[in-house]
C-alpha cells in the first residue's frame, strides 16, 4: 500500500516536471514567435528607430509579470532603476512653476511625426492626472494630483520624492505605468524641476 | 414621450455631473446624435459612400492582368464576400501565413491584378477630409459585407494559435522611450486620456462593443479609418516606429482583439469620434 502511493505520488511529481517544462517550452516559443514578428513587421524603420522595439531588462520583467512582479524581482527592479537616479548638480528641486504648466500640458515629443524636434519634449502630464483643478480636460489612468504640494504640507522631504517619482516612477512602484521619464532622457534635470514647482510650490494652481 | 424621457434624463445626467464630465460630453453627445441618426436613416451614414466606391473597385479590372478582384479568397473560398471578415484573420495555405482583411486585400490585388506590393501599400491611409484610398475603401466594402455577422475568430491552424498567442504576448508587451504597451491604456475599464475614453481590451464585453466598429467613419477626419490605421495610430503614440501595412505584428494583434471580442456583432462602418 506504502509503496503503491509512494508509485502515484512519484508518478505525479514527474508529471508536474513534465507540465512545468512544457509551460516553459511554450513560453520560450511564444517568446521567439513575438520576436520574429517584431523583426518582420517594422522592415522600413532605420535601425535607431528599431532599437526602440528593443526591451531593457525592466521592460521584459514587466511584460512578463503583466506589471504584477514577485517581490523577489520587484525588489530587483526598484534597486536597478534607482540606480538611474541623478538629481540637479546645484541641488535645487524646485523650478519654475509656470515653465512645469506649460510641460504638464505639452504632449509634444517623440513621435515619428515630431523630427526633426521642433519644441522641446513636453511631459504630457495632463493625459493621465488631474492637477489645476481649472484644467477640466485631463485624462484618468493616473492618480489625480490636485492639491499635491498642499497635501503634503509642502514638506521638504516631500519636494526630492516628488523629484524622484517624476524622474523614474519605477525607482518607487516597480512596474508603474508613468514612463521613466527622467531615467530615458525624455525629459531633462532642469525641465524635472520645472515640474516638481508646478506640484510642489504653493503659488502653484495646482495647490490653490 | 420616448423623447421627453430623453430630456429628462440629460438634465438630471447634466445636474449631477461634474463641469469637466459636460465639457467631455459635447463631443460625445454630438457623435452620439450623429448615431442616433444613422438608426433612423442608415443610408446617411457617410462610412457607406466608401464601401460603394469600394464594392466597384472590387468589380472593376484593373492592373497589369486586368483582372478583377471578385476571385479573390478571403477564406471562405473564391469571390465569397459575404460573411468572410467575421472569421478574418485567417491562415491562408496559398500565402502560408495568417492574415487579416488589409493584408488579405494586398494580396489579392497583388497575385490577381498584377500590381506591385510597393505601390499598394506606398499610400495605405487617407489623410483627414480626404475621400477613403483604394485600400480603405475596399477594407470597408468587405467588412460592411460581415455586417450583422458575429466574429468567430479561426483557430484550427496551428499558425492561428500561434498568432493569438503572439498577438496576446504583444498586447502586455512594454517598449519604447516611455514603456508604453497596449495595456497601459487598454487595461481597465472607464479611464480616459485626456477627455477621450477608453476601451478595456482586455475584457470581452467591451472589446465586443468596439471591435466590430472599424472600419469606421471619423467624424472627427471626415474619412474611414481601418483597424491598420487604428493600430498604426496607437503604435506612433507609444513612440515606436511606423509599422508596415499588413504585418505579422498588426495581423496577430487583430487577431488577439478579434478573438477578445469573439461572439461581438460586425457594425461596420460605424461613425467614431
Amino acid at each position: 500500500m506504502r509503496i503503491l502511493s509512494l508509485i502515484a505520488v512519484a508518478a505525479a511529481a514527474a508529471l508536474a516536471l513534465v507540465g512545468w517544462h512544457l509551460l516553459f517550452a511554450q513560453e520560450a516559443d511564444v517568446a521567439a514567435s513575438v520576436d520574429r514578428a517584431i523583426k518582420a513587421s517594422w522592415t522600413k524603420a532605420t535601425p535607431e528607430w528599431q532599437a526602440r522595439l528593443v526591451q531593457d531588462e525592466t521592460q521584459k520583467l514587466c511584460s512578463q509579470y503583466r506589471n504584477a512582479p514577485p517581490k523577489a524581482v520587484a525588489d530587483a527592479i526598484v534597486a536597478r532603476e534607482k540606480a538611474t537616479m541623478q538629481y540637479p548638480p546645484d541641488g535645487k528641486f524646485m523650478g519654475d512653476w509656470k515653465k512645469g504648466e506649460k510641460l504638464a500640458q505639452s504632449g509634444y515629443g517623440g513621435r515619428f511625426t515630431d523630427y526633426p524636434p521642433r519644441t522641446e519634449n513636453g511631459g504630457n502630464c495632463y493625459a493621465c492626472h488631474q492637477l489645476d483643478r481649472k484644467e477640466l480636460s485631463f485624462g484618468t489612468l493616473g492618480p489625480s494630483l490636485l492639491e499635491y504640494g498642499k497635501i503634503r504640507r509642502y514638506a521638504e522631504g516631500e519636494i526630492k520624492a516628488a523629484y524622484e517619482r517624476v524622474y523614474n516612477s519605477q525607482a518607487i512602484i516597480p512596474c508603474a505605468n508613468m514612463p521613466r521619464l527622467g531615467a530615458s532622457k525624455f525629459l531633462t534635470i532642469e525641465q524635472i524641476t520645472h515640474l516638481v514647482a508646478y506640484l510642489m510650490s504653493p503659488e502653484s494652481p495646482v495647490n490653490k | 414621450m420616448r423623447r421627453m424621457l430623453g430630456i429628462g434624463a440629460m438634465v438630471v445626467a447634466l445636474a449631477c455631473a461634474g463641469q469637466y464630465v459636460a465639457a467631455q460630453d459635447d463631443t460625445e453627445r454630438g457623435v452620439e446624435r450623429y448615431r442616433q441618426m444613422l438608426k433612423d436613416d442608415p443610408w446617411s451614414n457617410p462610412g457607406l459612400l466608401d464601401a460603394d466606391r469600394g464594392e466597384a473597385l472590387w468589380r472593376q479590372k484593373r492592373g497589369p492582368r486586368n483582372a478583377s478582384l471578385e476571385q479573390c479568397d478571403l477564406g471562405k473560398g473564391p469571390g465569397k464576400v459575404e460573411g468572410a471578415f467575421a472569421e478574418l484573420p485567417r491562415y491562408f495555405r496559398d500565402a502560408d501565413r495568417v492574415m487579416d482583411l488589409e493584408a488579405r486585400l494586398v494580396w489579392c490585388i497583388e497575385k490577381l491584378q498584377g500590381f506591385e506590393r510597393a505601390d499598394i501599400v506606398k499610400r495605405p491611409y487617407s489623410k483627414a477630409n480626404q475621400a477613403g484610398t483604394e485600400l480603405e475603401a475596399l477594407a470597408t466594402y468587405v467588412a460592411h459585407k460581415s455586417n450583422g455577422h458575429r466574429f468567430m475568430p479561426q483557430l484550427d491552424h496551428a499558425k492561428e494559435r500561434e498568432a493569438l498567442a503572439v498577438g496576446e504576448a504583444l498586447f502586455f508587451r512594454r517598449q519604447g522611450p516611455m514603456d508604453f504597451s497596449c495595456s497601459t491604456c487598454h487595461a481597465d475599464s472607464g479611464r480616459r486620456i485626456r477627455l477621450q475614453g477608453l476601451p478595456f481590451l482586455g475584457k470581452p464585453e467591451e472589446a465586443r462593443k468596439v471591435i466590430g466598429e472599424w472600419p469606421a467613419y471619423r467624424v472627427s477626419q471626415g474619412t474611414v479609418m481601418t483597424m491598420q490605421h487604428r493600430i498604426t495610430d496607437c503604435f506612433w503614440q507609444m513612440r515606436l516606429p511606423q509599422i508596415d501595412y499588413g504585418s505579422d505584428v498588426a495581423v496577430a494583434l487583430t487577431l488577439y482583439l478579434v478573438n477578445q471580442a469573439k461572439g461581438g456583432e460586425i457594425t461596420a462602418p460605424q461613425i467614431k469620434r
